[in-house]
C-alpha cells in the first residue's frame, strides 16, 4: 500500500475500531501502536518527499509538499508521545473518579479521528476539503473539551463550538468568495478550488474579491489560530479539557489553522498588491501578542495561563509570516516546531503535576522539585524553553523574528520586545515558585510517563544549538514556497 | 387643462364623499359578521352623519377658535388627500398640486389640527389622546416615507398621479421590494386609521383609546365633520394602498368609457379590501401602546428593506 | 433599466428576498417554536432558489444540492429541533440581551453594510443570480448577530444553523455552488455538528438545571 494512504488509513481505522471494541486493557497500546504507526509512514513519506519533490495522491485532490509534510510529521510525533502520555495520564484519571470507561474509550476513538482531520486538512489539495475537515477537527475537540462533563467544562466545549462555529462559517465565506474569484479565470471545471490550479493562476485572481475572501478567511482561520479578538475560547477549551487534549490543541490544531491562513495568503499575494495580506496578518499578530502577553499575569490556572502563552506564540508566528521573506518565514517555520514541541511537552509535565496536586490553581501548586523532581525539572526547563532562554530553539527563532522585524519594520519591536517582556515576567514569576515552594503531597497510584516530556525538551535544545542540514534544506524549500 | 380632466376630478372627490362613510359601514359590517354579532346597516355612518349634522353644537367653557376651526381643516385636508390620491384614473388636475411628500405633510397636517384641538379644551382624555396619536404618527411617518421612497425609486417620480401610471401599465416583473413596502404600507394604515392592533376605532375605553380620546368633546356638526373626515381618511389610504400595489383597472385617459370601467373595479377591490380589513381586526388583539412603537418600528424596518433591496436587486447600471 | 431582468432572476430575487425577511423575523420572534418553524421556511426557500437557480442553469448538481437542503434544513434539523423542546420542556420565551427593536435597528445597519460590501463583487459575477450575494451575506450577518444577542442554547443553534443558510445562498448566488463534494461535506458537517450539539443540550440542562446560558459565565481570567 502506498505511504500515504497508509499514514490516513492508520487513525482512520483505529479510531472506528476503538470505538467498536471499547475499552480494553490493551486500548491504550493500540491507541499508542496507531499513532506510532501514523509516525513511521509520515516520517518515511517525508524521507521520500525531501527526496523527490512534491506529489499528488488520488488524482489531484490531495497534494503533499515540502511545507505541509514538515507540519505532517510533526502532527504525527506529537501524536504519538501525547498518545504515550495519556496511557498513564487518562488511567490516573479514572483512579481519582473524574472519568468513566465510556469516557475512556470516547477519548481514544475521538482522538485517532481527530488526528485523521488534522491529517487531511494538512494534505488536501481541496481548499474546500480543508474547510470541512478544519469544521470536523473542531467537531471531534468538542466532544473531547466536555470530556469531564463538569459545568466548567461544559461551558468551556460550548464557547469553543459556538466561537469556532462562528469563525469557521466566516471562513467558509472567504472559500466560497475565493471559489468565486477561481472560476472566474479556470472556468466551472471542478479544479477551481484544487490549490496546485489556484497557485498557478494567482497572478489573473479578481483582487476585488480577494481582499474580501482573504479578510474572511484569516477572520475565521483565525479564531481557530486563536487570534485577538476571536481568542476567548482558547483559554477555557485548554484549561477545562484533559491535559492530553489541551496538548494537542495547543501543539496540533493551532499550527493547522495556521498552515490553512498560510496556504490562503499564497494566493492573496498573488492577486493583491502592496502585502495587503501580510500587513493585515501583522496587525493582527502583533494585537494578538499584545492581549495574551498582558492577559498572562493574571491568571491563577496553569493550564489557562500557558493557553494564553499559546495564544501569544501564534501572535508572534502570524506576525513573522506576516512579514514574509525568506528570513521571517523560515523563523515562522522554526518558530512553528518549536513551539509545538515545547508546549506540548509543558502540557505534559503540568498534566502530572495538577494531578500530584489536585487542583489546578498556581498557588496550590507548590514544591514540585521535592515530590517528584523529574516533573519539577522538566516544567522549570519546558517554561524556560517557552520564554525563549537561550539555549532552547524558541531563542533561536524568536532572535530571527525581532532581528527581521528591527532590519524592516522598525516600528513593531518596542510591541514585540515589551510583550515579550512581560510575557516572561508574569510567567516566570508563576512558575518558579511551583517548582521550588513548600508542599505535603501524595504520590499517584499509577507511575507517569515522562519520557514524552524530555523527548520534546531534548529535541527543542538539540534545534537551539543545532539544525541538522538537511533539515535547514528543508525548512528553506517551505520558506521559498510561500514566497 | 381639459374639461373632461375637470369633470373627472369633481367626480372624483364627489365619489370619494359619498363612498367613504359606506366603506367604513361596510368594514363595521364584516367586523359585525366576523365578530358573529348582528350586523349594523351598511348605511349606519350616513344616519350618524345626518344625525349629528341635525343636532346643536355643545362647546366647552374653554373652548378657544382653534377647537372650533379644527374639524374643518382636517376635513379640508382629507378632501385634498382624496382629489390628489387616483382612484379611478390617472388623470387628475389637482395632482400637480402636491406630490407624495406632500400628501404626506396634508395628513400630518390634519394630525396637528386634531391633536391641538383635542389638547385646546385640557381634559386629561384630550391631551392623553392627542399625544398618543402624536407618538403614533411619529413613528409611521416615517415608514410611509419610505415606502414612498421605494415605489419612487422604481417609477423616477414622486407624483401620485405618475407612479401609479407607470405601476399601473408596466410589463408584469416581480418587485420583491414592492412586496415588502406593501407590508410596511398596510401596517402604517393600520395605524394611521386608528385600527386594531394600535387602536380600537370601537373603544371607548379610557386607558386604551387612541382616536376617540382626542374627539370626546365634539359634538353636532363638528363631531360629523371629524367623523367623516376619518372615513375620508380611510378611503384615501386604502385607494392609495390599492393603487400602488393593485393598480390595474385604474383608467389612464379621461374617456367616459374608461372611468365607467373603472368605478366596478374600484367598487370591488375596495369591498375585498374593506372585508380584510375587518378580517384583520378581528383576528388581532390589540397591542399594548407601550408595544404599538414596536409594531411602526417593524413596518419601517420593512420599509428600509424594501428600499434596499430595490437598489440592490433591481439596479442594473 | 428594470425590465431587462429575466424572470429566473426575478423569482430568485423573490426567494432570496423572502429568506432575508425571515432572518429577520427570526430574529425579531420571540418564542422557540415559531422560531424553529422560521428556520424550517427559510430552509424552504433556500431550496426553491436553488431549484430555480438549477432549471434556469441546468446545472445538475444543483438539483442535489436543492433536494439536499429541503431534505436537511426544512425538515430534518427543523425535527430534530422540535423534539429537542419537546424532551427538553423549553418552550419558554427566548429572550434577548438587547431589547427587539434595537437588535432590529443594528441589523438594517448589518444589512447595508453588508450590501455594500457585495455590490462591487456581485457585479464581476456573470451568473443569474449574482445580486442575491449581498442577501446571502446579510444573513450570515443577522444569524451571526442572533447568535451573540440571544441567551438560550438553542436560538443560539438556530443562529448558527441560520448562517449556514446564508453561506450556502452564498455559494450558489456567487457560483452555482460549490463542487459536489465540498458540499455533501459541509451538509455532513452541518448535520454531525446539529447531532453534538443535541447531545450537549441534554448535558448543559443536566449541569445547570437549565439552557440558559447566562448560567455559564464562569470561566474568566483572574
Amino acid at each position: 500500500m502506498d505511504l500515504f494512504t497508509l499514514m490516513l488509513a492508520i487513525p482512520l481505522i483505529s479510531g472506528l475500531l476503538l470505538t467498536v471494541v471499547g475499552e480494553r486493557a490493551w486500548a491504550p497500546n493500540l491507541n499508542i501502536i496507531a499513532s506510532l504507526g501514523t509516525f513511521l509512514a509520515s516520517a518515511l513519506l517525508t524521507y521520500e518527499i525531501v527526496a523527490t519533490g512534491p506529489r499528488m495522491a488520488f488524482g489531484e485532490q490531495f497534494f503533499i509538499d515540502s511545507l505541509n509534510v514538515f507540519l505532517v510529521t510533526l502532527t504525527a510525533f506529537v501524536g504519538l508521545t501525547t498518545s504515550i502520555f495519556s496511557g498513564p495520564y487518562m488511567r490516573n484519571e479514572y483512579e481519582h473518579g473524574r472519568l468513566s470507561v465510556p469516557r475512556l474509550r470516547l477519548y481514544k476513538s475521538m482522538f485517532q479521528l481527530f488526528m485523521f482531520t488534522m491529517l487531511v486538512a494538512l494534505t488536501t489539495n481541496n481548499l474546500g476539503i480543508l474547510w470541512v475537515t478544519m469544521e470536523a477537527a473542531t467537531l471531534t475537540t468538542v466532544l473531547l473539551v466536555s470530556l469531564y462533563r463538569t459545568a466548567a467544562s461544559l461551558e468551556a466545549a460550548w464557547k469553543y463550538f459556538i466561537l469556532c462555529g462562528v469563525g469557521i462559517a466566516q471562513a467558509l465565506f472567504g472559500t466560497i468568495l475565493l471559489y468565486f474569484a477561481a472560476e472566474r479565470v479556470l472556468g466551472e471545471s471542478g479544479n477551481s478550488l484544487l490549490w496546485t490550479h489556484l497557485v498557478q493562476v494567482k497572478g489573473q485572481l479578481e483582487p476585488t474579491i480577494m481582499v474580501l475572501s482573504f479578510i474572511f478567511l484569516l477572520v475565521g482561520y483565525g479564531t481557530k489560530v486563536g487570534l485577538a479578538p476571536l481568542h476567548n475560547w482558547l483559554p477555557d477549551a485548554h484549561a477545562e479539557g484533559p491535559t492530553p487534549v489541551s496538548a494537542v490543541l495547543s501543539g496540533l490544531l493551532l499550527n493547522v489553522a495556521l498552515y490553512a491562513i498560510l496556504r490562503c495568503k499564497v494566493l492573496a499575494d498573488g492577486a493583491i498588491p502592496d502585502n495587503f495580506a501580510g500587513n493585515l496578518m501583522m496587525g493582527f499578530g502583533l494585537l494578538t501578542l499584545a492581549t495574551a502577553a498582558f492577559a498572562l499575569s493574571r491568571q491563577k490556572d496553569i493550564k489557562r495561563m500557558f493557553a494564553y502563552s499559546s495564544i501569544e506564540h501564534m501572535g508572534i508566528i502570524t506576525f513573522a509570516f506576516g512579514m514574509g521573506g525568506p528570513v521571517a518565514n523560515f523563523a515562522g517555520l522554526l518558530h512553528m516546531t518549536m513551539h509545538s514541541l515545547t508546549k506540548s511537552a509543558i502540557f505534559f509535565a503540568v498534566g502530572h503535576a495538577t494531578q500530584k496536586a489536585g487542583t489546578q490553581l498556581i498557588e496550590d501548586i507548590r514544591g514540585l522539585i521535592r515530590i517528584n523532581p523529574v516533573i519539577g525539572w522538566g516544567l522549570m526547563l519546558g517554561t524556560l524553553a517557552i520564554l525563549g532562554m537561550p539555549p532552547f530553539g524558541v531563542f533561536a527563532s524568536e532572535f530571527m523574528i525581532l532581528t527581521n522585524a528591527m532590519k524592516y519594520y522598525a516600528w513593531a519591536t518596542p510591541i514585540l520586545l515589551v510583550s515579550l517582556g512581560v510575557a516572561f515576567a508574569a510567567i516566570f514569576g508563576k512558575v518558579q515558585p511551583m517548582v521550588f515552594g513548600e508542599t505535603h503531597a501524595r504520590p499517584l497510584p499509577h507511575a507517569p510517563a515522562i519520557t514524552p516530556v524530555f523527548v520534546h525538551l531534548a529535541l527543542v535544545l538539540m534545534l537551539g544549538l543545532y539544525i541538522p542540514p538537511y533539515l535547514t534544506n528543508w525548512f528553506h524549500q517551505a520558506a521559498k514556497m510561500m514566497g | 387643462m381639459n374639461i373632461f380632466g375637470l369633470v373627472g376630478q369633481i367626480f372624483a372627490i364627489a365619489l370619494a364623499l359619498f363612498l367613504a362613510p359606506l366603506l367604513t359601514g361596510w368594514v363595521n359590517q364584516c367586523r359585525a359578521w366576523f365578530q358573529n354579532r348582528s350586523a349594523p346597516p351598511l348605511m349606519q355612518p350616513y344616519y350618524t352623519l345626518h344625525k349629528l349634522f341635525l343636532k346643536d353644537v355643545v362647546l366647552a367653557h374653554g373652548a378657544s377658535p382653534l377647537f372650533r376651526f379644527a374639524p374643518f381643516v382636517v376635513f379640508g385636508c382629507m378632501i385634498l388627500a382624496c382629489a390628489i390620491v387616483p382612484t379611478l384614473s390617472t388623470d387628475l388636475p389637482f395632482a400637480p398640486a402636491a406630490d407624495m411628500l406632500a400628501l404626506v405633510g396634508v395628513f400630518g397636517l390634519a394630525r396637528i389640527f386634531i391633536s391641538l384641538a383635542a389638547m385646546d379644551i385640557g381634559t386629561s382624555f384630550g391631551s392623553l389622546g392627542g399625544r398618543r396619536e402624536m407618538l403614533v404618527g411619529f413613528l409611521a411617518e416615517p415608514a410611509l416615507l419610505m415606502v414612498i421612497f421605494t415605489t419612487a425609486l422604481i417609477c423616477q417620480s414622486t407624483s401620485v398621479a405618475t407612479i401609479v401610471e407607470t405601476l399601473a401599465h408596466r410589463d408584469f416583473i416581480i418587485y420583491p421590494s414592492l412586496a415588502f413596502a406593501g407590508i410596511a404600507f398596510s401596517f402604517v394604515s393600520l395605524a394611521e386609521n386608528a385600527r386594531v392592533p394600535v387602536d380600537n376605532p370601537a373603544t371607548h375605553l379610557e386607558l386604551t383609546m387612541i382616536h376617540e380620546a382626542m374627539i370626546l368633546e365634539y359634538s353636532g356638526r363638528h363631531l360629523a365633520l371629524v367623523e367623516w373626515a376619518a372615513s375620508l381618511k380611510l378611503y384615501a389610504y386604502s385607494c392609495l394602498g390599492l393603487a400602488l400595489f393593485m393598480p390595474w383597472g385604474i383608467a389612464s385617459g379621461a374617456s367616459i368609457l374608461g372611468l365607467a370601467a373603472a368605478l366596478p373595479i374600484l367598487m370591488a377591490k375596495l369591498a375585498v379590501g374593506g372585508f380584510l380589513l375587518a378580517g384583520i381586526e378581528s383576528v388581532n388583539a390589540k397591542l399594548r401602546i407601550f408595544r404599538a412603537p414596536e409594531f411602526l418600528g417593524t413596518a419601517f424596518l420593512l420599509a428600509v428593506l424594501g428600499l434596499l433591496v430595490r437598489l440592490l436587486l433591481e439596479t442594473r447600471v | 433599466m428594470t425590465a431587462s431582468i429575466p424572470l429566473s432572476a426575478q423569482l430568485i430575487n423573490l426567494f432570496a428576498s423572502v429568506i432575508l425577511l425571515l432572518a429577520f423575523a427570526m430574529l425579531a420572534q420571540r418564542r422557540m417554536l415559531p422560531l424553529i418553524n422560521l428556520f424550517a421556511y427559510q430552509g424552504l426557500a433556500l431550496c426553491m432558489s436553488t431549484l430555480v437557480v438549477a432549471v434556469t442553469t441546468g446545472q445538475h448538481h444543483l438539483y442535489w444540492s436543492a433536494g439536499l437542503t429541503l431534505l436537511l434544513k426544512a425538515l430534518l434539523l427543523p425535527w430534530i429541533l422540535h423534539r429537542l423542546v419537546r424532551k427538553l420542556h423549553v418552550r419558554f420565551d427566548v429572550e434577548s440581551l438587547i431589547n427587539i427593536p434595537t437588535t432590529m435597528l443594528v441589523g438594517i445597519v448589518l444589512v447595508m453594510v453588508s450590501f455594500n460590501v457585495a455590490l462591487p463583487i456581485s457585479q464581476l459575477s456573470s451568473t443569474v443570480s449574482r445580486g442575491t450575494l449581498g442577501i446571502a451575506l446579510a444573513t450570515v450577518m443577522l444569524a451571526f448577530l442572533m447568535m451573540i444577542t440571544r441567551t438560550k442554547a438553542i436560538p443560539q443553534v438556530v443562529g448558527f444553523l441560520a448562517m449556514e443558510n446564508g453561506l450556502f445562498l452564498a455559494a450558489t448566488s456567487a457560483t452555482y455552488g460549490m463542487p459536489m463534494v465540498v458540499e455533501l461535506g459541509i451538509a455532513l458537517d452541518v448535520l454531525v455538528g446539529a447531532i453534538i450539539l443535541g447531545v450537549f443540550f441534554f448535558q448543559i440542562r443536566d449541569q445547570f438545571d437549565s439552557l440558559d446560558i447566562r448560567h455559564m459565565e464562569k470561566l474568566k481570567d483572574g
